[in-house]
């Protein structure tokens, strides 16, 4: 299962999301458009549909009216005898089918001036022609004051009747054209009587029942008066009217339209039918009549089809947007897969793991040439670091040895103080520290004698390890050299033949070498190009001012000078190398050899370490934290007693 | 009579047969007694009450002269004209309170005042009814062209007739709903034109009343009664009114009955008025003999206590 914010899932919902929106907008739209085609196309098929049926209605009521109106005419050209009335009357039913019934009724005397009222009456009952007297058939109201009569009567022109039940004569619904005839009289027509014919309701009403619209769709009729002929809803016909119907919905539209409808005006209406459901109207009037017709669809039957059809599209889509959920999620998991083994992947090498297996590329896409720059990164991340772990394994190793070297070098200067506990003629101490682990500054001092006293400091031209090596030969030839020949500068000429003869490396020292007379304090000394020592004595401190001499190993047999100082009681030789002077503060600023000067002024003096140590935290004051950049090495002898001069052998 | 309720059939006295014929074929205007026999509200009352067929060509006087009625609903001015001649006819109760006789013309029609009828074709209905109609143009020195006017309103809607005689509760309704407009016509309500001429009341002959007055309380009792359970539960009246017209075979149209029977809730009992259902006031009962006498319909009329009939005064 896809997490919540993996990218399959925002993927699949994104896409699905959008296409359920334009699926949706896009069927919604269809279903609109085909509404309206659909609205248009209803509409025109309703009016020919209603106007075909107002044409066979039309066919019928004219039928009827012109055989009312033939006898009329008839009666008003000829002079009919009783018998020749009624054989007219009679044939006139007889040969119209569509006639129900046919009157000639005659105004009050207007027949005969012996009879009031004369009104013979031939009717269809049970497939037979029947005849009756309307005079007498109606009981309580006179023909001369029933609709059918009076109407025309009053209006003076031919009329169709509103439907009534014919209770008494007809006794079906019927509905009655009324023709009025008359006479000439006196210059002047006056009405003899109405001709009527009567049209039965059911036969219209069955010729219209019996077109079929759609499976709930129907047609309707309405009279003039509103009145409901023809309606799917039995009970309504010939009780109920448009308006009531209005009246009892509340529903003012309903009754602005059913005046529209019985005004005569035609029209596609869309509304709430009489029975109560939505449906689409199409009305135009029977103009003879003045009824109208009214063939009503219902709209959810008309949209039936366009429905059926967005459920069938709805279900594609959904089908659809189903198969692009799993192809998004089939092409997401093939990109995201491989995305995800390489995150876990890299995700192991990130945690150290650097054997870890990437996954195996097959594609040549993005997420492919990814796993290969993996692939080659991890490659050379291994390479680098077995490089590395070697080079440091390397390191390692050589910082072991130099630690070892540089105990080696320790270990062999001096560094026991007092070195000579016996002597309390002199005072002697001396420090170096190393820039590097192997330094190439060392000092020494031994007997030469029992007087005499050998004391050096050197500083070989390099650092470190060759330093150190050239270090070691030159202060061990200095050694043997000095306790062999235990003058200064036949020393320095001994040992620079001896390293200049062999100096490939061309690496040089600088020596300071100096015999101190325990028993005098004289002190005989030779300066191979090192720094001048200072003296400090009762006259103060201040810079000896030796030969400067060539350094050792740059020229052979150069030529060296014992020069002479005596040390008073409790004077000071000072030696140092350029370490000292030259040490650098974090500015750049250098110790320099007045302030090395000053320092020694306000050093203590007693004992000798004390001034050593002293001149070293003053340096390391002024370095301040800054790394070394050469080795410090000082070397101070102090002149106590003069030992009593032993008496000559 | 298959529905009477049962405990009338258990009651101890034997049920008074009796008849009544109203105006009319049965409609809301008689609600009150048609639902007073369904409720079994006669029965209860010690009458098994038939109520008669009446309608075009039938006259309740007629019935109750030739002794087929025991009661009618007669109009306060055909009862006075058939006192007039002789028929001793007394009223039991009054319903209507108040004229809703009115005429009606299209606007088209130019008809604004009663003056403006002078020479038009009026619609009148045949009889009795036209009573009030003729007192108003007398009053009014008019001269109609009258024209009988059937029970239908097709003749005005087709303009045979310039003005229809019309009731309120009825025919003013049937032309709204045949699709014209209040707005459309112009109506004048004879009470407004001081020929308040009282319609529906129970009538009988003085000899019917002396001969079993307590069967003639029990009727107007129970007949009140009924029409207090129309008005009270209108839904069931109309019910039961159109199921009586359909046993009578008429067209029956729900809205219209309902109509009716609102306007005669509205007829007996005025809103703000100070009259009691059924009572017959005298000043009204005055104020209609008067103009009947004044325009020469009857020569004489009765006193109010002779008219008029209570069954509280008879056990007095």
């Amino acid at each position: 299962m896809p997490r919540k914010n993996s990218i399959v899932t925002r993927l699949v919902s994104v896409i699905v999301f959008f296409s359920v929106v334009i699926f949706a907008a896009a069927l919604g739209y269809n279903y609109e458009r085909s509404r309206a085609m659909l609205q248009q196309e209803l509409e025109s098929n309703a009016r020919s549909l209603a106007l075909s049926l107002v044409n066979r209605v039309e066919i019928q009521l004219k039928a009827v009216s012109k055989v009312a109106e033939g006898v009329a005419r008839a009666l008003e050209t000829g002079n009919y005898s009783e018998e020749a009335l009624h054989a007219l009357l009679r044939t006139t039913v007889e040969n119209n089918p569509e006639v129900y019934g046919a009157s000639i009724s005659f105004e009050p005397f207007a027949f005969s001036p012996k009879t009031r009222l004369y009104a013979p009456y031939y009717y269809r009952k049970n497939g037979k022609i029947a005849y009756d007297r309307l005079e007498r058939s109606y009981q309580q109201v006179p023909y001369l004051f029933w609709d059918w009569y009076q109407i025309p009567r009053e209006l003076g022109s031919p009329e169709w009747s509103e439907p009534y039940y014919d209770e008494g004569a007809g006794n079906v619904l019927m509905t009655t054209y009324s023709a009025p005839f008359y006479r000439e009289a006196n210059g002047s027509q006056r009405l003899r009587g109405i001709v009527s014919a009567d049209i039965a309701l059911d036969a219209l009403t069955d010729l219209i029942a019996s077109v079929k619209i759609l499976k709930t769709g129907y047609t309707a009729v309405l009279s003039r008066n509103g009145m409901i002929l023809a309606h799917p809803l039995k009970d309504a016909i010939m009780n109920e009217t448009f308006f009531s119907i209005a009246e009892a919905r509340n529903d003012p539209a309903l009754r602005s339209l059913g005046q529209k409808m019985i005004r005569g005006e035609s029209g596609f209406v869309h509304y709430t039918s009489l029975v109560g459901i939505t449906s689409w109207m199409y009305y135009a009037p029977i103009p003879s009549a003045g009824w109208t017709l009214a063939v009503v669809f219902p709209e959810a039957e008309l949209l039936e089809n366009i429905g059926k059809l967005s459920m069938t599209m709805a279900a594609i889509g959904l089908v659809g947007i189903v198969l692009l959920m799993l192809a998004v999620v089939l092409i997401a998991r093939a990109i995201i897969g491989p995305l995800q083994s390489l995150t876990e992947a890299t995700g192991r090498i990130a945690s150290g793991n650097f054997d870890a297996l990437l996954p195996k590329v097959n594609s040549h896409d993005e997420v492919g040439q990814l796993t290969r720059d993996f692939q080659a990164m991890q490659t050379s991340l291994k390479a680098y670091i077995k490089n590395l772990t070697e080079t440091t394994a390397a390191k390692e190793r050589i910082q072991s040895e130099l630690k070892v070297a540089t105990q080696i070098q320790a270990s062999l200067l001096p560094r026991l103080f007092p070195p000579f506990p016996d002597h309390s003629e002199f005072d002697i101490y001396a420090s170096m520290v190393p820039a590097k682990e192997v330094g190439g500054d060392f000092y020494d001092f031994f007997f030469v004698d029992e007087k005499n006293l050998c004391f050096l400091i050197a500083d070989v031209s390099d650092k470190g390890v060759p330093a150190a090596l050239y270090m070691m030969v030159a202060k061990t030839l200095l050694k043997t050299e000095g306790q062999r020949l235990g003058e200064p500068d036949k020393i320095l000429f001994s040992v620079n033949n001896i390293l200049a003869a062999d100096n490939e490396n061309c690496m040089f020292t600088t020596v300071f070498c100096a015999i101190l007379d325990i028993t005098t304090g004289e002190v005989r000394f030779a300066n191979a190009g090192h720094n001048p020592p200072l003296i400090a004595d009762a006259r103060g401190v201040r810079y000896l001012a030796p030969k400067p001499g060539l350094m050792l190993g740059a020229l052979a047999d150069t030529v060296f000078v014992t020069e002479r100082l005596t040390l008073d009681q409790d004077g000071i030789l000072f030696l140092y190398t350029d370490g000292v002077t030259e040490a650098k503060s974090s500015e750049e600023r250098l110790y320099g050899e007045e302030r090395l000067l000053k320092a020694l002024q306000s050093a203590p003096r007693q004992p000798v370490a004390d001034m050593i140590r002293y001149i070293s935290a003053d340096v390391a004051g002024h370095v301040h934290g800054a790394s070394q950049s050469d080795d410090i090495t000082m070397l101070a002898v102090k002149m106590a007693k003069k030992k009593p001069a032993q008496p000559e052998q | 009579m298959g529905n009477l309720p049962l405990q009338a059939r258990a009651a101890d006295m034997p049920l008074k047969r009796a008849a009544l014929m109203p105006l009319w074929s049965p409609q809301a205007q008689f609600a009150g007694y048609y639902v007073a026999l369904e409720k079994g509200l006669y029965a209860q009352h010690g009458i098994d009450l038939k109520i008669l067929k009446s309608g075009p060509g039938c006259s309740p006087v007629q019935a109750l002269a030739e002794g087929k009625a025991d009661f009618a609903v007669l109009w306060l001015s055909t009862a006075l004209l058939h006192r007039a001649d002789g028929k001793k006819l007394v009223n039991l109760a009054q319903m209507n309170q108040r004229s809703s006789l009115m005429l009606i013309s299209k606007k088209t029609a130019g008809i604004h005042t009663i003056e403006d009828m002078n020479g038009r074709k009026v619609g009148l209905w045949e009889g009795d009814v036209s009573i009030p109609l003729r007192t108003l143009f007398a009053k009014h020195r008019i001269t109609v062209r009258e024209v009988r006017q059937s029970h239908t309103v097709n003749l005005f809607l087709r303009g045979g007739i310039d003005v229809s005689s019309a009731m309120w509760f009825n025919e003013y309704h049937t032309i709204l709903n045949a699709g014209i407009d209040p707005a459309e016509l112009n109506t004048v309500f004879l009470s407004d034109e001081g020929v308040n001429f009282l319609e529906d009341g129970i009538y009988a002959f003085e000899e019917t009343l002396r001969r079993d007055p307590a069967l003639a309380g029990a009727f107007v009792a129970a007949s009140l009664e009924g029409w207090r359970y129309a008005f009270d539960h209108p839904d069931e009246a109309l019910d039961i009114v159109i199921r009586s017209m359909r046993e009578a075979q008429l067209p029956a149209n729900r809205m219209h009955q309902k109509w009716m029977l609102d306007r005669m809730r509205d007829l007996m009992l005025p809103e703000g008025a100070k009259t009691v259902l059924g009572q017959l006031r005298e000043q009204d009962y005055a104020a209609v003999a008067r103009a009947m006498q004044k325009d020469g319909s009857i020569k004489d009329y009765p006193d109010y206590a002779a008219f008029t009939w209570s069954a509280d005064a008879a056990k007095k």
